[in-house]
């Protein structure tokens, strides 16, 4: 009767579950240089929307053309440079734990994670066109969440806690309108470097 | 302690075989190059786990062709299954 063998056995079908049926490649670190970027692009949004407002009352905000097209550069980046970092990480832990960067697994992933986020950055640009700018924050971090959560079937669990605090704050920030920016900055900053740095050292890499 | 002892099952008191039926079980199917990569064996070793797991009726395998190449899959069986998650409540009893 050998304790330590079990043991091992235990944790041998654990990871070959993984490893044979979830993109694992997800790096932690990818989630805090997005966080990084998100706080960056949200004091930028900050300094282009309420240059001339108090810093703890209801914020309303005037979007003129020129602010909007700044906004939404502003977002563009953001997503450009996660997006590049993110993808240089990931690669880089795929090379470090001898995976694939590119199977069916993080087709899969990509697939389910698109779905929910595609239809939420359609909608919040319709309404934001159409001048519900309000309501943009809250939306993006739902559909961002429900995002998270449709797509962690096929990656690491942690992002399925990590999209329900997404909709949580998404959900508070809809009733809160006036503070979206800062919802958004606890959403996408704030939480994607906590969930990034668990993520990290949990899975040692 | 002796009814935990016959749910341990020989089949997979060996890591390759372990491996193979943890991979399938969780994938609709996998082909012969996936499982060898994912276990890190030879051929001629899968081959012959994969045998015996067939003998025992804890896989299946299904041959087809892609491009005209033999493309061979295999897929675990209900009984397969089965007998995976009860060797695996059986180790938890006794580790416990």
């Amino acid at each position: 009767m050998n304790k330590e063998k079990y043991i091992e056995d235990i944790k041998d079908i654990k990871d070959m579950m993984n490893r044979s049926s979830r993109f694992i490649s997800l790096s932690g670190m990818s989630g805090i240089c997005a966080g990084v970027f998100s706080l960056i692009g949200a004091y930028l949004a900050y300094e282009t929307i309420y240059s001339d407002q108090e810093y703890f009352e209801y914020r309303w905000t005037n979007l003129t053309n020129e602010s909007l097209i700044i906004l939404l550069a502003i977002a563009l980046g953001v997503i450009l440079f996660s997006l590049i970092t993110g993808i240089y990480f990931t690669t880089r832990k795929a090379q470090k734990i001898n995976q694939k960067l590119w199977d069916q697994h993080t087709k899969k992933y990509l697939i389910n994670l698109s779905i929910p986020l595609i239809s939420g950055g359609i909608l919040s640009l319709i309404l934001l066109l159409e001048g519900y700018g309000g309501l943009i924050a809250p939306l993006t971090l739902i559909f961002y969440g429900l995002a998270l959560v449709n797509g962690s079937h096929f990656t690491l669990k942690e992002t399925r806690s990590l999209g329900i605090m997404e909709i949580l704050l998404g959900l508070l920030a809809t009733y809160f309108v006036g503070y979206g920016l800062i919802f958004w900055a606890i959403g996408f900053g704030l939480l994607h470097i906590i969930y990034g740095a668990f993520m990290y050292f949990n899975n040692k890499i | 302690m002796k009814n935990i002892l016959k749910d341990l099952n020989k089949a997979f008191e060996n890591k390759v075989r372990l491996g193979i039926m943890s991979a399938l079980v969780v994938n609709d199917s996998l082909n012969f190059n996936t499982l060898k990569k994912l276990l890190g064996v030879t051929d001629g070793n899968l081959a012959s786990h994969i045998k015996s797991l067939e003998k025992s009726e804890y896989i299946m395998v299904q041959k087809e062709f892609i491009d005209r190449k033999p493309n061979t899959k295999y897929s675990a069986t209900e009984e397969g299954r089965d007998a995976l998650v009860k060797h695996i409540k059986a180790i938890e009893q006794l580790l416990k």
